[in-house]
């Protein structure tokens, strides 16, 4: 079949979309971090079930648990932004509705980061 | 311009709803549903960590209502689809090296899926109480 592409589209391989393979590549990283980090996280919910307040901070202001839990919120969040991303593309096919909840699911998923982010460090530095 | 009848009536490609059921299909289905589910799940785990990052009466409240039968149900369900999900993205790097592509190999992959997960999310729940016990 002829190949339409010009020359440095060719080189540049990004398609149609002009972001190449990034996507898949980014879904498949964040995926294999979240393995491990969801575990560790799965595994810490369970010891901490039935923890009282000042038990759960201790555990939590760990530097080895707070540092763990922020890696896995970063990556499980940009997991959802990339997973939500690909629902909103197959599903909604009207063009003004999918930019908005397009950039809502960018807006939601970086919202929930920070927030956990902020308070995993408020409770490491003791605030 | 109007469009005409031969428009309108335009056969459609067949879609889901016309497909007989298939492991692999249904998995896929189910990943996807238990993706979503995580999506807005995770808002529940944020709110506990924001609860034990502002006060003890927030993180007692929050861990009355987690703790409530409802909660737990709710809890046990997120935790399924976790390890559903979880297991599932297993199944895609699996596929991602060539493996398991035939349709044998796949619909095996697929079909072991439900029973794994029900078992695993079992599994997680008894430590958990069994951690409480202790």
């Amino acid at each position: 079949m002829a190949d339409f592409r010009t020359p440095l589209s060719r080189v540049r391989g990004l398609g149609a979309a002009r972001s190449g393979t990034s996507h898949f590549w980014y879904q498949r990283v964040t995926a294999v971090a979240n393995v491990p980090l969801t575990l560790f996280f799965v595994g810490l919910v369970i010891a901490l079930s039935d923890a009282s307040f000042a038990e759960a901070r201790a555990t939590l202001a760990n530097p080895f648990v707070a540092l763990t839990l922020i890696l896995a919120m970063l990556s499980v969040c940009y997991h959802m932004k990339l997973g939500m991303q690909m629902v909103i593309e197959d599903y909604v096919h009207d063009e003004l509705t999918k930019l908005v909840l397009l950039m809502l699911n960018i807006f939601f998923t970086f919202i929930l980061g920070a927030i956990s982010i902020f308070a995993l460090l408020k409770i490491a530095f003791g605030g | 311009m109007s469009k005409s009848a031969a428009t309108r009536a335009r056969p459609l490609s067949p879609h889901l709803q016309i497909y007989k059921p298939i492991p692999t299909m249904m998995m896929s289905i189910v990943h996807r549903i238990t993706g979503v589910a995580l999506y807005f799940g995770i808002v529940l785990v944020i709110a506990w960590l924001l609860a034990a990052a502002t006060s003890e009466s927030w993180f007692n409240t929050v861990s009355a209502i987690y703790g409530s039968w409802i909660g737990r149900l709710v809890l046990f369900g997120l935790t399924w689809s976790l390890v559903h999900h979880l297991l599932g993205g297993i199944r895609h790097f699996v596929m991602d090296t060539g493996r398991a592509l035939d349709k044998q190999g796949s619909t095996r992959l697929a079909t072991m899926m439900p029973f794994i997960s029900i078992a695993l999310t079992i599994l997680l729940w008894v430590i958990g109480y069994m951690a409480r016990g202790a």
